[in-house]
């Protein structure tokens, strides 16, 4: 009782009650149609990159303790904005991922003790899991997984009933974008779409990464790649400490840009404009006769054995 | 053959089954004469070879007639000759001479066509008309083009046939159909003092009357105006309609011995019937009626009816004038659910008549040529009725499945990320993955000793940050909105997004005419190119008029929005300029050389 009296005098001090009813609702042209947010109770999932071959190389801009002090510090700031707020780590590594912290469960002041210490034994047992000692590279880290351990816990907390935090996921990343994971990665930010959870991208790296900016993108968060990385704490608590309800009345950066373009089959160019099979959706550069990856002849209709009635498409 | 003039036997003929009138043909350059054995026969022919404009030939073959078939413009002059070699050798003469006198008309044709291409139909003018009146966009562009002088009228229209031709056939499409009252069943009208009874006919009740009962129709067309007058012919078939609504069979069949016109009202539709055989013929065998069992009813007499008719048997004599209501009904719907095939509205009844008796030749004729759906049915049903184990075994008609590994993509997907990002490559780790592990520990163990740092940020640091994003957040603002899928024209004022828009749909539509003129082959097209080169130079200076316009903060994103525009037409004109430079590299000479 006594929450639910000091979240009502929030909701007044906040704004006037007409201007949050036009606030909650955002046009449909979006591709995230608004949920009504009406406290800033916030569970924050984030990812954080512990992809060795990354911090270890001349790739990473900070060593890998500044950078993990200054996410500690942020995550301590965000369980103390509200009683409520719940924070869950979810470690990238290079062969696997795990929940490294909980903020639910667990002493609240050894916090910080237990998440070094999981965050260790997931690292031992990162190294365990590696295969072969010769990376290209930096490598990538498992991004799709962690983000789908992510949904997943969502999911289970949308389930807890009517009244739970907003969650939203935050991603702190380093490595290169792994083509080989585009597709669960897409599937990762599609689903995230539906359940309107928005995925906020801080990239450490040196270069931009396309599939952080598709995700910020698409699923209405914010993509932001901090230019001086000894502040990184001030760039958290600026930026990606805003709740989801405040962020309707707050200015945020945006990119200037997403590269939406696709590439082709053929020759791996991005290319703006070019031919598409219609039959698998392969995408190629220049006129091709037969598509090569599900073989469909293009520009006739396909022979039959038996003249039936049944309608044929010509691919 | 270089001959000024073939002489043959032949004989002309007016059609193919005509027998021919014996004579000889002599053809000259330009003209050919048939002059026919018997003197006093009339069909003596002096045609000139202008005037042909093709010529067809019958195959060669033991039993065929040597047929040559000179086609004008209208009807065709058709010459039977004693054998194949003749007919070969005045062929090729016909040839040459509608070649030759076709050259010689030719320019002249050429040019009458460009005329004939401007003296359009006041409907087509209409319709432009109209199309420019619904679409603004267009009617802007067209103003700016062809008004201004850049394009003709041809050239904007060609490429725009289909909208011409849409809304066309839109109009046609939309037609009345056919009541679903049977309005012809209405009940006279009659006043209960003498003993006339008065129907009333309009022309929708005669149009019924003719797609529903075909018979009538015939009818119609065999006895009026030669038998009888219109007026007799509705008398006599609202008396046929009287008697059945009594329901007196007997008198019916009286009434018919009489008269024998009579007759053809009250017997049952013949013309229907055959119609409706034909139909059953054409059912596909293979049809499952098991669906239908339990609905029936029509073995019932009646068809399930309470039956208002007498039971007791009829002589066979009366058999030909009963009818049922049912009957009506099903025929009538049949008719409604086909929908009007004829669109004469008005117009008087034999024409209706006429008209729904051609449209049903033509339906029959139809079905008569194709042959092949006989042939198909009968496959059909093989197929469907397959006895498997008396046929020989088939693979199944599937094509085999081909997908390449999309790990084959992906992979090289990250070659090619590598590629295009510079500076990727110089990033190797360091240490091997071992050491890489190790070093991530001993951090992690050294923030378990250390601790978290203090302050976690320096101020000036945190200053620095608070400052880059204040800006970065304020110079961004206006310009890409709230989200981020807001576009830059959206915030434009509403006179220069128009602008920019129309400006973008007339680059367009002169680049397409541009790159279409190329290769330039006629000095027609030489000229459009340099109007087009014109007005696209025109443009330029607009573009950039529009980009100082705009606000200062939002100059880039215009800029960025109109690079595109600029980008097509640099590479239109330079393409001009190689042209230019080519074509008088070719036609000049250059004494000192190229400049």
């Amino acid at each position: 009782m006594k929450i639910e009296s000091s979240h009502e005098v929030k909701q007044i001090n906040t704004v006037g009650p007409t201007r949050k009813s036009v606030l909650k609702y955002k046009p449909s042209m979006t591709p995230v149609s608004s949920k009504q947010y009406a406290d800033d109770v916030s569970l924050l999932m984030v990812l954080l990159d512990t992809n060795p071959l990354f911090w270890s190389s001349t790739a990473a801009p900070l060593s890998f303790s500044k950078f993990l002090s200054q996410v500690i510090s942020f995550l301590n700031s965000i369980l103390l904005l509200n009683q409520l707020n719940q924070v869950m780590v979810i470690a990238t590594g290079l062969n696997s991922c795990d929940y490294v912290y909980d903020s639910s469960s667990g002493p609240t002041n050894q916090r910080v003790e237990i998440l070094l210490q999981k965050l260790q034994d997931f690292v031992v047992k990162d190294e365990e899991l590696n295969k072969d000692d010769s990376v290209d590279g930096i490598g990538s880290s498992l991004l799709s997984g962690s983000l789908s351990m992510a949904l997943c816990y969502i999911q289970r907390v949308f389930r807890s009933g009517s009244l739970h935090p907003q969650p939203r996921i935050l991603c702190m990343h380093g490595s290169q974008d792994g083509p080989g994971q585009y597709v669960a990665i897409m599937n990762s930010i599609f689903s995230a779409q539906r359940s309107m959870v928005p995925i906020d991208s801080c990239v450490i790296g040196s270069q931009h990464s396309a599939f952080l900016q598709q995700a910020s993108y698409i699923t209405g968060g914010v993509y932001l790649k901090p230019q001086q990385l000894d502040g990184l704490f001030q760039y958290l608590t600026t930026v990606f400490g805003t709740d989801l309800h405040s962020r309707s009345f707050l200015q945020l950066p945006k990119p200037v840009g997403v590269d939406f373009r696709a590439s082709c089959f053929c020759h791996k160019n991005t290319i703006d404009m070019g031919y598409i099979c219609s039959v698998c959706l392969s995408i190629f550069c220049k006129h091709h006769k037969k598509c090569s990856t599900c073989g469909s002849a293009f520009g006739q209709p396909q022979t039959s054995v038996s003249t039936s009635n049944q309608k044929r498409k010509a691919p | 053959m270089t001959d000024a003039q073939v002489v043959k036997r032949a004989k002309y003929k007016s059609s193919v089954k005509d027998p021919g009138v014996r004579g000889i043909l002599k053809m000259t350059r330009e003209r050919f004469v048939f002059m026919p054995n018997d003197p006093s026969s009339a069909m003596k022919l002096n045609v000139e070879f202008r005037l042909i404009k093709g010529h067809k030939s019958s195959k060669e073959g033991s039993n065929r007639p040597a047929l040559l078939n000179l086609t004008p413009d209208q009807g065709n002059y058709i010459f039977e000759f004693e054998n194949f070699s003749d007919r070969e050798l005045c062929r090729d003469f016909v040839a040459k001479a509608v070649t030759f006198s076709g050259e010689v008309g030719g320019p002249t044709s050429e040019k009458a066509v460009p005329l004939k291409d401007e003296q359009l139909s006041s409907a087509e003018m209409e319709r432009r008309i109209k199309l420019l009146q619904e679409d603004s966009e267009l009617q802007k562009l067209h103003k700016q083009l062809v008004i201004g002088g850049v394009l003709s009228e041809t050239e904007f229209w060609a490429t725009r046939k289909k909208l011409l031709d849409v809304n066309a056939s839109r109009k046609a499409k939309q037609r009345v159909g056919l009541k679903s009252e049977m309005i012809f069943n209405v009940k006279p009208s009659s006043d209960g003092q003498s003993n006339r009874v008065t129907f009333n006919l309009t022309p929708e009740m005669i149009h019924q009357i003719f797609a529903e009962k075909p018979a009538v129709q015939q009818a119609y067309l065999n006895f009026v105006p030669n038998k009888m007058t219109e007026k007799d012919f509705w008398t006599k078939y609202w008396r046929a309609q009287y008697l059945h609504s009594t329901k007196n069979i007997v008198a019916a069949a009286a009434e018919a011995a009489e008269d024998e016109e009579l007759a053809v009202f009250l017997k049952q539709d013949a013309i229907l019937a055959s119609e409706t055989r034909r139909k059953i013929r054409k059912v596909d065998p293979t049809l499952d009626m098991e669906a239908d069992e339990g609905d029936d009813y029509t073995h019932i007499p009646g068809h399930g009816l309470a039956s208002e008719d007498i039971k007791d048997e009829l002589e066979a004599q009366y058999e030909p004038y009963k009818r049922s209501f049912l009957q009506d009904i099903n025929r009538h719907a049949a008719v409604v659910l086909e929908g009007r095939t004829i669109d004469v509205e008005t117009g008087d009844t034999r024409s209706v008549a006429e008209a729904l008796a051609s449209s049903k030749r033509v339906e029959l004729a139809k079905e008569a040529s194709d042959g092949n759906a006989h042939q198909e049915r009968l496959d059909r049903v093989t197929r469907m009725a397959e006895i498997e184990d008396l046929q020989a075994p088939c693979d199944p008609p599937v094509a085999p499945l081909c997908i390449k590994d999309p790990r084959d993509y992906f992979d090289s997907q990250q070659v090619n990320a590598l590629n295009q990002l510079p500076g990727t490559r110089q990033m190797k780790s360091v240490l091997s993955t071992s050491e890489a592990y190790g070093s991530l520990r001993a951090y992690i163990s050294e923030i378990r000793t250390v601790g978290l740092s203090d302050p976690i940020v320096r101020p000036e640091v945190a200053f620095k940050v608070f400052n880059s994003l204040t800006q970065n957040i304020s110079s961004s603002k206006y310009q890409l909105g709230k989200n981020p899928h807001e576009s830059i024209l959206d915030t434009l004022p509403s006179v220069t997004k128009e602008e920019l828009l129309l400006h973008w749909t007339s680059i367009q539509e002169l680049l397409k005419h541009f790159w279409s003129s190329y290769p330039i082959t006629t000095s027609y097209l030489y000229t459009k190119v340099s109007r087009l080169r014109d007005a696209m130079s025109q443009i330029y200076p607009k573009l950039q008029e529009i980009k100082e316009s705009v606000q200062s903060d939002s100059r880039h994103q215009v800029s960025l929005l109109v690079q595109p525009m600029l980008q097509a037409l640099d590479a239109a004109f330079a393409h001009y300029e190689l042209e230019q430079q080519k074509r008088s590299a070719k036609s000049g000479e250059k004494p000192n050389g190229y400049v």
